[in-house]
């Protein structure tokens, strides 16, 4: 059998192949380029490569308009109208998530280990904060992630889309890793993502090959194509496509694959957990969209069994459980869960204006979870010094109970913070509530109007627990720092509090101090109490600017993107 | 094209909430000032607006504008007002600057405007922008929006700024709301599919008579109802109510039951009716009974009252039953009436809510207990109780009277047995008024209530207008039944129900 090289039309994957060469590049420059200057050129190189790929994007964008897209590289990739408008999301998230990584903030530092090889509390770990080391390497991952994640909607075969997951998820594994401070928590959610994350990719590469098994291919267009005909394989077929479902459903975190979305939201660097709350979702909807719309159109009756099941379980239980969270990045990881429960109803919707519906959604969400995770990096636990003035600035404070009065001191900052709540709640003149309307509006058409109806009732109890948060912010006085009863209350908060104690409660104090001691940049006399501070950095706050922007624009005057959406995101045959 | 009288109305309050918000640190100490301007501005636009309107027309919308707003969804911006919607918009821009006078020394403010006090009027001009839009939306789409949005000043006016428990009942009526609120969402789409779609597919006008199947009707009237009927609010979904009229300011009080509440049985009028007419004659008798529910009720649970703001709220769900009771009793006096009625019960309510509220910062304590004997303390406070509230109880010779007689003698009409059960209504009414009355200002002075100060001069102005205003519709009520008089009758129209002629003819004595 003779090998024929495809024919690569580099323009069409320009996007993608300016950012893993930049990706490869970056390894480069690690080894070459002097420390000194290591940093900045990597950030300059990873802004340019997302810039250059979006730009990229742009130019396809009328062509693919015009003519649908078209098969790249022997079919394995289609650059259509909808992989389009995914990468164009994914591009324009990850740049505003990387100002946020890249920013290093009044502190003078960035959310990353200095070297995340040293084991936590080690002496070289504390050699290599005393050196200032850096861990650069942080952005050709980065890059690398978001290589996959364009490629990954754009997949029409599924050995690439088993390719384009892993390329997307190790990076992350990785970067999950890689938080400064808490760091045995985040190791912790770095190894339970990935071995979840591979449990995940097996029963995927399952699925894969009974697929193959049945049709013979590994194309969505020729799968398609078999499904047609009666072979008496059918139960390959259906259990081949529920398993590469399940492990599409797993990144984007649906129920019964979200028990990894919280821990790993909470343990993650608050930067990382912005990219990638907002861009994994994005584009793993993207492969599931294509992979449901393209691969399996002939399967609508047995699939809707299935995704109805999974859209409801998913809200349901992402709400319920986020009532009951005191993290606020938890609160924010359950919400996430329910968000793609929402999400599901428009896919599941199978017509039309569920995909538009879907792709606004993945828009809308994805800009409201990055402004709101950015904001979460800015608001910061401070030690308070020996003799009661002011401390060093430490790790994000994190737990609910530290975020009381912040609408006091900070307004402006607690009051972006509330319109991205409102955003996730879907309050009309937000973009989430648009967001919300396309999908419930696309599901109602499509016949499913008991999974809108169960939307709009978990959306009802979801507005409970963002309303807390408001409430926590401008209603509630802040604690006092020092005081005989915040002695609990901080310990519990030093050890990442995890458990479900109600908000107005004063947290319980935890056993075990192990967490604790890893934050060794305090100092560790008897006396842990921390007050809740506010630092500044330019890139965050553009960051959450842009988010803001976006949410108030996309709620107000939506119909600029809706009509650029509906006229190019079809799929290619 | 002519002026958008009505674009301006919602615009100048937004303008005056942005001013308030950013007024410079040197002026902030006027931020009553500035208010008290925007909201006197806003009620003088509105008077030229309303020689704009013709009131020969009344049944029709007027002022109309139209834009496309998100045509991908089929949603406009439209505007447009008919008899009813013109006197609701006037009724609430008369309580603004009245609501802005009483919150004058409020929030910390005895000498000097505080900052509180300036974030508080910021929001009220926010509100009062949603309000005029959303009695003025003729856009389904664009009504839900404003519905729903105009929850977030409130729940900051309650959360923020309230009683001791203000927290708790903030999010319960934020919960309430947002609950019947997306249920209606469901229907908004549901509607939305079976209308002729397109870019203007969220037109009321539109949506207005389509050839639904009856089921599909009923299960929409419902999504709707449900949230007005929250909104309203009536027997059993009224309990958010109370809490929030305990908790909030006596000014948030007045905006949210005077007006806010008004939007439920508004979009009962001009929503439920004119979209879901078989529907709405098929719940009929079911809402009437609720609605003599609420009024027993809500009187019965009033008198039962130890808290003078709670005793408010609950007169507020008794005649909400009445509004409702004249609304689906389908004759053109009771839908006239019940028009009328949304405005007395703005004015009646909002100037008890004010007084309730000036004694309650006198006293320091809303127990209806801890006051006694203060007609001979605060005679001229005293005075204006009593009248607020025989307005209350609807006595002749105030226009709450000629409103309750229109909807009695048009449900009598109809439905003879529930017009006696709600005059039942009418009864207890004396009762929660004149024996608060007798509480609160009768009998010996109690110890330490001697010092009482009597109204200043700027409490006497916040509620002066309204009495006054109450006074001459109670005797010439014309000019307001001229204004809903011909809605009603296009509203029966539509509701394809022949009307039921009555022996009275209220407007004209």
């Amino acid at each position: 059998m003779s090998f024929t090289a495809p024919h690569v039309d580099w323009a069409a994957i320009a996007p993608v192949a300016v950012v893993l060469v930049a990706a490869v590049v970056g390894v480069l420059l690690e080894a070459f380029v002097p420390a000194r200057v290591r940093r900045t050129t990597q950030v300059a190189v990873a802004f340019a490569a997302l810039a250059g790929a979006l730009l990229a994007v742009a130019l396809l964008w009328p062509s693919v308009r015009d003519d649908g897209g078209r098969d790249v590289i022997g079919g394995s990739l289609a650059v259509d109208g909808v992989t389009l408008v995914v990468q164009a999301t994914i591009l324009v998230l990850s740049i505003v998530a990387l100002l946020v990584i890249a920013d290093r903030t009044s502190t003078g530092l960035d959310a990353f280990a200095p070297s995340a090889a040293s084991i936590p509390g080690s002496d070289y770990e504390a050699l290599a904060r005393t050196k200032g080391l850096q861990q650069t390497e942080l952005y050709p991952l980065l890059l690398f992630a978001v290589g996959g994640m364009l490629v990954f909607p754009a997949t029409s075969d599924l050995l690439v889309l088993f390719v384009a997951l892993e390329v997307l998820s190790l990076p992350l594994y990785l970067m999950t890793g890689m938080a400064r401070r808490r760091r045995l928590l985040s190791q912790e959610a770095s190894l339970k993502y990935f071995l979840l994350g591979a449990f995940a990719s097996a029963l995927l590469l399952f699925g894969i090959a009974l697929l193959y098994g049945y049709s013979g291919s590994l194309k969505l267009s020729e799968i398609s194509a078999a499904t047609q005909q009666v072979t008496g394989t059918e139960s390959l077929l259906l259990v081949g496509a529920v398993l590469v479902m399940a492990g599409l459903l797993f990144k984007v975190g649906a129920v019964p694959f979200q028990a990894w979305t919280p821990d790993v939201y909470q343990g993650a660097p608050t930067p990382i957990t912005a990219f990638m709350s907002a861009c994994t979702k994005i584009a793993a909807f993207g492969a599931l969209l294509r992979f449901v719309y393209v691969g399996l159109p002939g399967m609508q009756w047995d699939l809707q069994v299935v995704l109805w099941t999974v859209a409801i379980a998913t809200m349901v239980v992402g709400t319920v459980v986020a009532l009951v969270q005191t993290d606020i990045k938890r609160v924010l990881g359950y919400s996430a869960v329910a968000h793609t429960g929402f999400i599901l109803t428009g896919v599941v919707a199978l017509n039309e204006q569920g995909l538009h519906g879907t792709l606004f959604y993945l828009l809308a969400y994805g800009a409201a979870s990055v402004g709101a995770f950015a904001v979460v990096w800015l608001v910061r636990e401070r030690s308070v010094g020996a003799d009661g003035g002011e401390g060093d600035v430490l790790g994000e404070a994190t737990h609910l109970s530290q975020w009381a009065g912040l609408g006091r001191r900070h307004p402006v900052l607690a009051g972006v913070f509330t319109l991205f709540l409102l955003s996730f709640a879907g309050i009309p003149l937000t973009a989430g509530f648009i967001g919300k309307f396309s999908v419930f509006s696309a599901a109602v058409e499509g016949g499913a109007w008991p999974l809108a109806l169960v939307g709009v009732l978990s959306s009802a109890a979801a507005v409970f627990f963002y309303v807390r948060i408001v409430v926590l912010m401008y209603f509630t006085e802040p604690a006092v720092p020092g005081a005989p009863e915040q002695d609990g209350g901080t310990a519990a908060v030093e050890q990442a509090p995890v458990e479900q104690a109600p908000v107005e409660a004063a947290p319980v104090e935890a056993s075990g101090a192990t967490a604790a001691t890893l934050t060794a940049e305090r100092t560790a006399t008897g006396e842990r109490t921390v007050t809740t501070t506010v630092v500044r950095g330019r890139g965050v706050v553009a960051a959450v600017t842009v988010c803001a922007v976006l949410t108030v624009l996309l709620g107000v005057a939506p119909q600029p993107v809706l009509d650029a959406i509906a006229s190019i995101a079809t799929f290619l045959p | 094209m002519s002026f958008p009288w009505l674009t301006t109305l919602i615009v100048l309050p937004l303008v005056g909430a942005v001013a308030l918000w950013v007024l410079p640190a040197s002026l902030r100490t006027r931020a009553r000032g500035v208010a008290l301007g925007f909201a006197l501005a806003e009620l003088a636009l509105f008077v030229v607006a309303l020689t704009q309107f013709d009131t020969g027309a009344a049944g029709t919308h007027q002022l109309t504008e139209l834009h496309h707003w998100i045509p991908a969804l089929g949603v406009s911006y439209a505007v447009g007002v008919d008899g009813v919607g013109m006197l609701l918009i006037g009724m609430s821009l008369l309580l603004v600057p009245l609501v802005v006078l009483a919150a004058w020394r409020e929030q910390g403010s005895e000498t000097v405007a505080s900052d509180r006090l300036r974030q508080y009027l910021a929001l009220v001009l926010a509100l009062t922008a949603f309000i005029v839009a959303v009695f003025a939306a003729r856009d389904v789409f664009l009504f839900y929006v404003l519905f729903e949005a105009m929850l977030i000043p409130v729940y900051f006016m309650i959360g923020g700024f309230g009683g001791p428990k203000r927290r708790y009942a903030a999010v319960k009526f934020l919960i309430y709301s947002l609950a019947g609120g997306l249920v209606m969402l469901v229907g908004v789409i549901a509607l939305y599919l079976q209308g002729p779609r397109g870019a203007e597919g969220f037109l009321t006008a539109n949506l207005t008579g389509l050839p639904l199947d009856p089921t599909t009707e009923r299960w929409l009237f419902l999504a709707f109802f449900l949230a007005f009927a929250i909104k309203a609010p009536m027997f059993p979904v009224h309990t958010w109510l109370p809490d929030a009229a305990e908790q909030a300011p006596a000014g948030t009080s007045t905006l949210l039951v005077g007006v806010l509440d008004k939007v439920g049985t508004f979009g009962m009028l001009t929503l439920c009716l004119p979209l879901f007419p078989a529907a709405s004659r098929w719940f009929a008798p079911a809402v009437i009974v609720l609605a003599l529910v609420s009024i027993l009720y809500g009187a019965l649970l009033a008198i039962g009252q130890k808290d003078l703001m709670r005793l408010v709220a609950y007169t507020s769900v008794s005649h909400f039953g009445f509004i409702v009771l004249g609304i689906f009793a389908f004759t053109s006096t009771s839908v006239a009436g019940s028009s009328f009625y949304m405005a007395n019960h703005g004015f009646s309510t909002g100037a008890l809510f004010l007084v309730a509220g000036f004694l309650v910062a006198r006293r320091g304590s809303q127990q209806i207990a801890d006051f006694g004997g203060l007609q001979k303390v605060v005679p001229v406070l005293a005075g204006l109780f009593l009248v607020i509230g025989l307005s209350a109880l609807s006595l002749p010779g105030l226009s709450t009277f000629v409103s309750e007689f229109l909807v009695i003698v048009g449900t009598f009409a109809r439905h003879p047995a529930a017009a006696v059960v709600a005059t039942l209504g009418v009864v207890l009414a004396a009762i929660y008024v004149l024996w608060t009355y007798q509480r609160v200002f009768t009998g010996p002075v109690r110890p330490g209530l001697e010092g009482m100060a009597d109204l200043r001069s700027h409490e006497r102005w916040a509620v002066a207008p309204l009495v006054a205003i109450m006074l001459v519709l109670g005797f010439v009520p014309a000019p307001a039944l001229d204004l809903v008089r011909p809605p009603a009758a296009v509203t029966l129209e539509q509701v394809g129900v022949t009307d039921v002629p009555t022996t009275a003819q209220g407007g004209d004595r």
